[in-house]
């Protein structure tokens, strides 16, 4: 027998592998970010917020990356195994956020270094999520609240 | 200083370096929790003999305190912890219920763990989906976090009843 304490499975949500594909997308600009010279690394960074930006505060169904999968990628794609609930990638959108935010005041007030440090991290979370579909950002949400 | 290409007269840019280290830390970890994600490990519980039975709070004791009576399986309930932001939360839901329904004297158990912060500070649960495996006498004898397989589940599940 089964006992849940929250809502049972419903089978809606999203394709998993369109968060991948965005974060795939990600790991490019952030890598751009931290590979070009100023002002053209300044300029991505400033790109890399307004998406993590849209992700966060609309959902991540409604970015950019979801409109290139739902027109290119998914086409070309086998159906999912399993949907699965968007909110977890856009937290993480969120947490992507906070690191490009730093890293684009650090930019401005010409802390180069602390720049590419918080891209680095980024770059780090968006490459498990598009390598092994692993959201780091959602794991620090149990920690921030296990600890906060 | 481009840092775009390498050589004895422009060596690799900071950000190049960066660029590098980030993509072998997050491939590095990403194959370890590929590898060890879903594995369940005995716990110290379980090598507490079960004829000292010491009024010391054990797992099951500290579930109900948090959660009030609940039912606990005869032979194993499967404890998860899951989250609002946790993929892989549904796929270890569907297994661990699958388990229950097939396996006599197994029950599933699903919590909250941001609502049950207490629980799972007692608990030492740092991540979700974490699963804990007690037996019929209310000890914790394995857990694992990550999604676990369905054969990993079974091979995690006491073959005697406890209870005796």
């Amino acid at each position: 027998m089964s006992e849940t304490s929250s809502q049972t499975a419903t089978q809606t949500g999203i394709d998993p592998r369109g968060p991948q594909f965005a974060a795939a997308l990600t790991v490019v600009v952030l890598i751009l970010a931290l590979l070009l010279p100023q002002p053209w690394a300044l300029l991505v960074t400033v790109i890399q917020t307004v998406l993590f930006a849209i992700g966060t505060g609309l959902g991540v169904q409604r970015t950019p990356h979801a409109w290139l999968f739902k027109k290119f990628v998914r086409p070309r794609l086998s159906a999912p195994d399993e949907l699965e609930d968007p909110a977890p990638p856009r937290f993480a959108q969120g947490v992507g956020l906070v690191f490009v935010l730093v890293a684009l005041v650090a930019y401005v007030l010409g802390a180069t270094l602390v720049a590419q440090i918080a891209l680095g991290l980024a770059l780090v979370a968006a490459v498990l999520n598009a390598v092994f579909r692993f959201c780091l950002g959602c794991e620090i949400y149990l920690l921030i609240r296990r600890f906060a | 200083m481009s840092g775009t290409e390498c050589g004895f007269n422009s060596p690799m840019s900071t950000g190049a370096w960066i660029a590098v280290i980030a993509v072998a830390v997050a491939l590095a970890f990403g194959l370890f929790r590929m590898l060890s994600d879903g594995r369940f490990r005995g716990t110290k519980e379980l090598h507490v003999p079960h004829e000292v039975h010491s009024p010391e709070p054990h797992a099951w004791d500290a579930v109900i305190d948090a959660l009030g009576e609940t039912e606990l399986g005869t032979r194993a309930t499967l404890v998860q912890f899951s989250s609002a932001f946790c993929a892989p939360c549904r796929a270890t839901r569907r297994i661990l219920s699958e388990v229950a329904e097939v396996v006599p004297g197994v029950v599933h158990l699903e919590i909250d763990a941001e609502h049950h912060l207490a629980l799972v500070r007692r608990l030492d649960i740092l991540r979700t989906p974490t699963t804990l495996v007690i037996d019929g006498g209310g000890y914790e004898i394995a857990r694992a976090s990550g999604a676990p397989r369905k054969e990993q589940v079974l091979s995690a599940i006491p073959t005697v009843d406890l209870e005796a």
